[in-house]
């Protein structure tokens, strides 16, 4: 596709507020916030094929760092946005340091990042400092110097600018060596060492800009909701959440984890708001689980690559 | 005399009760062909692993260009200018071939279009390029064996391993790909070559080893080692064991 059709995207997207429902657009913001979180997942569960369900952490440390320099010390979320994302990166590190040096793969690797999640969220929900199980609320000001805006339609651009920039910073790495390497250590890679690519430095990379990124959407987490919880931000419900819409969507390709959001986002949105009016809360639940067999089966690859195809598109050399 | 490119001293690797290596010593110099071969689980696959780093000896040295190569991974062994190819060949299937290629180019080339022109021109060389834009899942055995090969030399090696590359085969196939390994040869790449097919490491290799349940049981010129009784005995068995008296 060429790049007009995708600044046409891009002006329709920046243009929709003006004409959309509150409603709408809260869902256009989860869309594009889960699409950022998918896509910074997309560096080491996609391209890399490293599976991490325990992306929630990152989020959970990102959010939480953000606002308790906020809070304690009266430093902007703006500034402690990043510092969340570097905490996230260290704990990123420490995670792919003890999975990639003793070699866990497939289902080891997993559950590694599965535990140190949990992990989190029980230290999380045990220091009172922070909150404890009841977590922290922030006092909504509406000051935007405190990341918390008045209309709805600026948490919007925000959440927008977070996905095209993950996006941006995907397109960048996809194309360069780095990027490179990563595709190929996630088919084989014994074969990549023989070839000369160190894959446990390439693989901590790889971690270390997705947890940095995951971090920041902390901070976008927690001044949107208002309040970070033990059991949401670092649950594994979260990392789910994570790594559904770019496996939907396609793994491992620059547009699937945005693809599987515009997908998934209202379909769970919508699925909770209907049946959650009948009292049947979770039902949305299981609406993604069938979706998710339905893709595993049908669509191996994700929808991405499926729809190139259809659509007469070549795959990348 | 100049030390060889190529020094192993008394390498032993045991897995649990198997001895898959024992005391295994043999050189390569600089631009030669050295054939490695044996019956099947002689532990030559076993060997190449040792040499380019996938398996950490129990015992005995390796040297590469002067240095030891003890605690080195493959891909610094790679840097160093030691290639390998695998027996079973580990294509990236989904990459496309040219991008398989380029895997091995981008080590010495971080320019991703530097690395493909490089790699481009390597598969041109080996015949491979109408496939470029191909998967690499897709490719026929012969096409995967030249695809194994050409990611191999696309990281410029000095010393080439390569572990059967030839089997599998047909006759027009294999002898392309002896003239092809020839011309690697003719640029001044050393090669160690494992292979079953013995036309090709014959016609190939200048010196042939020759291995038997681990252990280095001939080496030679590639006539005399045909004709060694140690080594028709290590292929056909023992014949004096249940044969009619002659």
């Amino acid at each position: 596709m060429g790049p007009w059709l995708w600044l046409a995207a891009l002006a329709v997207l920046l243009a929709l507020p003006a004409v959309l429902s509150g409603y709408v657009v809260t869902i256009f913001i989860l869309i594009f916030f889960y699409g950022f979180l998918g896509q910074a997942w997309n560096i080491v569960g996609g391209y890399t094929g490293q599976l991490s369900v325990g992306h929630a952490a990152f989020v959970g440390i990102g959010g939480y760092t953000a606002a308790m320099l906020s809070i304690e010390a009266g430093l902007t979320p703006w500034i402690g946005m990043f510092i969340g994302g570097a905490l996230a990166a260290v704990l990123g590190a420490i995670i792919a340091y003890l999975g990639f040096r003793f070699g866990l793969r497939g289902f080891y690797f997993v559950l590694l990042t599965v535990a140190f999640a949990e992990v989190c969220r029980i230290l999380a929900s045990n220091i009172d400092a922070i909150g404890g199980a009841l977590g922290l609320y922030i006092t909504f000001t509406g000051n935007p110097r405190q990341f918390q805006f008045q209309d709805q339609r600026a948490y919007y651009y925000v959440a927008l600018a977070l996905m095209m920039a993950a996006t941006g910073v995907v397109a960048v790495i996809e194309r360069r060596r780095f990027g490179i390497y990563l595709t190929a250590i996630r088919e084989d890679e014994a074969a990549c060492e023989a070839l000369g690519v160190n894959t446990f430095k390439y693989k901590m990379l790889a971690m270390l800009v997705s947890s940095f990124l995951t971090g920041i959407g902390g901070t976008f987490y927690a001044y949107y909701l208002f309040s970070l919880q033990p059991s949401t931000v670092f649950g594994i419900p979260l990392s789910v959440e994570i790594i559904i819409r770019p496996i939907v969507g396609g793994a491992g390709t620059l547009l699937g984890p945005i693809l599987g959001s515009f997908i998934l986002t209202p379909l769970g949105e919508l699925s909770r708001s209907y049946f959650g009016q009948g009292g049947m809360y979770g039902v949305h639940l299981i609406a993604y689980g069938v979706l998710l067999i339905a893709v595993v089966l049908f669509l191996p690859h994700g929808a991405y690559p499926y729809l190139t195809r259809l659509f007469g598109g070549r795959p990348r050399a | 005399m100049m030390a060889p490119l190529l020094e192993v001293s008394g390498l032993s690797k045991r897995f649990g009760g198997l001895q898959a290596v024992k005391d295994l010593s043999l050189a390569v110099a600089e631009g030669e062909i050295v054939g490695l071969i044996g019956p099947n689980g002689a532990g030559k696959t076993t060997a190449f692993g040792l040499i380019s780093g996938f398996l950490a000896p129990d015992s005995g040295a390796v040297r590469f260009r002067g240095r030891s190569t003890l605690g080195l991974s493959p891909h610094e062994l790679c840097a160093l200018g030691m290639a390998r190819t695998f027996q079973i060949m580990r294509p990236f299937p989904r990459l496309s071939v040219v991008r398989n290629v380029m895997i091995g180019a981008l080590g010495r080339h971080a320019d991703p279009r530097d690395a493909e022109a490089r790699a481009r021109a390597v598969l041109d060389e080996l015949g491979l390029a109408a496939k470029s834009g191909q998967p690499a899942g897709s490719l026929t055995l012969a096409e995967r064996k030249r695809l194994e090969l050409a990611r191999a030399l696309a990281t410029e090696p000095v010393l080439l391993l390569l572990d059967e590359v030839m089997s599998g085969l047909n006759e027009v196939e294999t002898e392309r790909l002896v003239e092809e390994v020839r011309a690697i040869n003719g640029r001044g790449v050393a090669i160690l070559l494992i292979e079953h097919v013995m036309r090709a490491v014959m016609s190939l290799a200048g010196r042939i080893v020759v291995l038997n349940y681990g252990e280095r049981i001939a080496e030679g010129r590639p006539q005399a080692v045909a004709n060694d009784p140690k080594v028709v005995e290590a292929y056909l068995g023992d014949e004096s064991v249940g044969a009619a008296p002659a």
